[in-house]
């Protein structure tokens, strides 16, 4: 599948406006990610000739940050902290009932394509924890309890 | 005037201010100030003050901007950059002043550009900081159109995962648009930068304290300090406290005032160890309580003020568990580039992870001693990511030996406590 019209639009705009093509790159894989949930195979080459650069250099860009995801992902991505001032407020009790509740681990979309959970490294609300970033406005979460993680998803489109 | 100089303006919902509302409470004068007044006598008030970088490692900012060449001797672009990154566990400040006050951020970076002849700002945020991400842009459109930037550009950078990031070096390269990989220095990023070019990286919260020094003068900010450093420190408290936060304090208060803040130590209600500046920093004890927490403090005991955001143990949390969890996430987080670190941290936290589940052997702890000597400086690692993550290590090993013996063959006696 080609890059569609806006993406394509999109993407121009940015070159222009960065001024320098690799300065773009990351923004690039961004802006697609935005469109489509993910970054695919078949879009690397792509991007790189709107952008003027060649598929290795965006492919070593876009295989280096964790959050420009390169599988398709469910509705609502769940990034659920493991960090220590979450470990330290039981956020294994909650990691131990969402992987139940959506019946999937770490990396793992649900059949019906809503959720992806994914472990993320102290999302910055160490004061709310145990916590977690939802959704495409990485809402933060928490404290995260039985009845507060069933509100959550409940709420997900 | 207030003693709460960085917060005293938030609002509780994080709610940042249009600028006009930002106007009516002062916002833009230091600025204005600032730039009727020479660079050169900006970056002595800033001197005068004291002010130690927030980023982690509390160097002078005066003194890495004098770093800075002289504009003639380096014509062309130069940069400020400011690191809203933040992802060292346990800390949560900078989303709280990118929040609730960009306008502040933006009133410093423009101070600080003016004091280092900077022609561009950009500002770094991680990618799960999506409301600062957009309240900053919007927050830069606004002093822009109203001509506070003047000739300035001032951009966001959303970032996109991966710690390594934040360090300076690695942070240009992100800007650069490649692979996020630290480099080597000398050369500083004041001498070579971003595009080779003069370089200045800033935390966030030093950003933000800066036109607090313009517009009440440096010995007013180092008034508000218990110690030698100026200023107020934007600490924060989590782990096992009731009532977990962020205080903005005097630099130099002490890590029972401010558990006392949190509401006391939550779970047994015992203090058993604590982390006076996030994940990379080394455990102290209740001895520790009444040390003023600033950066000559800390290291003086052996840790470091880092980030000042605690982490809180009471004594039926395991250091164990914390800090398996604390080497799963640098493992996790390495660039890869150098051996001691991307062999040796997976390494660690494998066998913390086996002393928790009753599987590893005496001869394990020597491994782990071997792991946490390859660190830099004395060590052979390529940047500051693995000396980080080597301080909970080692002082773990050095403060609870029994209780590391107590996990051979058995595996953690705490579990299931608290
Ligand atoms: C692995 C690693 C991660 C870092 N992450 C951050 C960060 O997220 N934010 C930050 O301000 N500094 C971070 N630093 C420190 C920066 O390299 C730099 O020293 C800092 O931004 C300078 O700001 P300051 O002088 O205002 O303190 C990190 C350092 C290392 C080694
Ligand atoms: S440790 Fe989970 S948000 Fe900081």
């Amino acid at each position: 599948m080609t890059l569609p019209p806006v993406l394509q639009a999109q993407l121009r705009d940015l070159v222009a406006h960065e001024g320098n093509p690799r300065a773009a790159m990351l923004e690039s894989l961004r802006l697609v990610q935005a469109a489509e949930g993910w970054v695919s195979d078949d879009r690397i080459p792509q991007i790189a000739a709107e952008l003027g650069v060649t598929p290795a250099e965006l492919d070593a860009t876009a295989s280096f940050y964790s959050l420009i995801f390169r599988r398709p992902v469910g509705r609502t991505v769940i990034l659920l902290c493991d960090g220590a001032s979450c470990g330290l407020n039981g956020a294994d009790a909650i990691r131990d009932a969402l992987m139940s509740r959506l019946g999937i681990g770490y990396g793992q979309t649900t059949p019906d394509g809503r959720f992806t959970l994914i472990n993320s490294a102290c999302v910055g609300g160490c004061d709310r924890a145990p916590a977690a970033v939802i959704g495409p406005d990485r809402t933060l979460v928490g404290p995260l309890t039985a009845d507060t993680l069933n509100a959550v998803l409940e709420e997900a489109p | 005037m207030t003693d709460l100089p960085l917060t005293g303006r938030a609002r509780p919902d994080r709610t940042p201010h249009s600028l006009a509302e930002w106007r009516a409470l002062g916002g833009y004068d230091a600025v204005e100030r600032a730039f009727t007044i020479p660079p050169a006598q900006v970056l002595d008030a800033v001197d005068a003050a004291a002010l130690n970088g927030r980023g982690g490692a509390g160097f002078p900012a005066a003194r890495k901007w004098r770093f800075m060449p002289a504009p003639e001797t380096s014509p062309g672009p130069r940069y400020l950059i400011v690191n809203g990154d933040e992802m060292e566990p346990g800390a949560f400040k900078d989303r709280f002043l990118l929040e609730a006050l960009p306008h502040q951020v933006i009133e410093g970076a423009l101070i600080a550009a003016h004091a280092t002849h900077a022609t561009e700002i950009i500002v770094l945020i991680r990618d799960d900081y999506r409301a600062a991400i957009a309240g900053l842009t919007r927050a830069i459109a606004e002093a822009q159109a109203a001509g506070y930037l003047n000739a300035m550009t001032m951009r966001v950078h959303p970032s996109a995962g991966r710690y390594i990031v934040g360090e300076e070096t690695a942070l240009i390269a992100a800007l650069e648009g490649g692979r996020a990989m630290p480099r080597k220095r000398p050369p500083f990023p004041a001498q070579s930068g971003l595009w080779g070019r003069p370089t200045t990286v800033n935390n966030v919260e030093t950003i933000s304290l800066i036109p607090h020094i313009l517009a009440n003068g440096a010995q007013w900010f180092r008034a508000l300090s218990h110690t030698e450093e100026g200023g107020t420190k934007l600490y924060g408290v989590s782990g096992r406290v009731r009532a977990p936060g962020l205080f903005e304090a005097a630099m130099g208060t002490t890590a029972r005032e401010l558990i006392d803040r949190a509401g006391g130590v939550s779970g047994s209600g015992r203090l058993l160890c604590f982390q006076p500046g996030g994940g990379a920093s080394a455990f102290l004890g209740p001895e520790h309580l009444d040390v003023p927490m600033d950066f000559g403090h800390m290291a003086k005991a052996g840790a470091m003020l880092g980030t000042g955001t605690l982490i809180v143990l009471d004594d039926t949390a395991c250091p164990v568990e914390v800090t398996a969890r604390h080497m799963a996430f640098y493992a996790r987080e390495s660039c890869g580039w150098c051996v001691p670190c991307r062999e040796g941290l997976p390494w660690a936290a494998r066998i913390l992870r086996a002393l928790e589940d009753g599987s590893a052997q005496p001869e394990d702890l020597a491994a782990l001693r071997d792991i946490a000597a390859e660190a830099s400086p004395r060590g052979r690692s390529f940047c500051d990511l693995m000396g980080g993550a080597m301080a909970p290590l080692a002082s773990l090993l050095a403060r609870f030996p029994d209780l590391i013996d107590a996990h051979l063959h058995r595996g953690c006696p705490l579990k299931g406590a608290g």
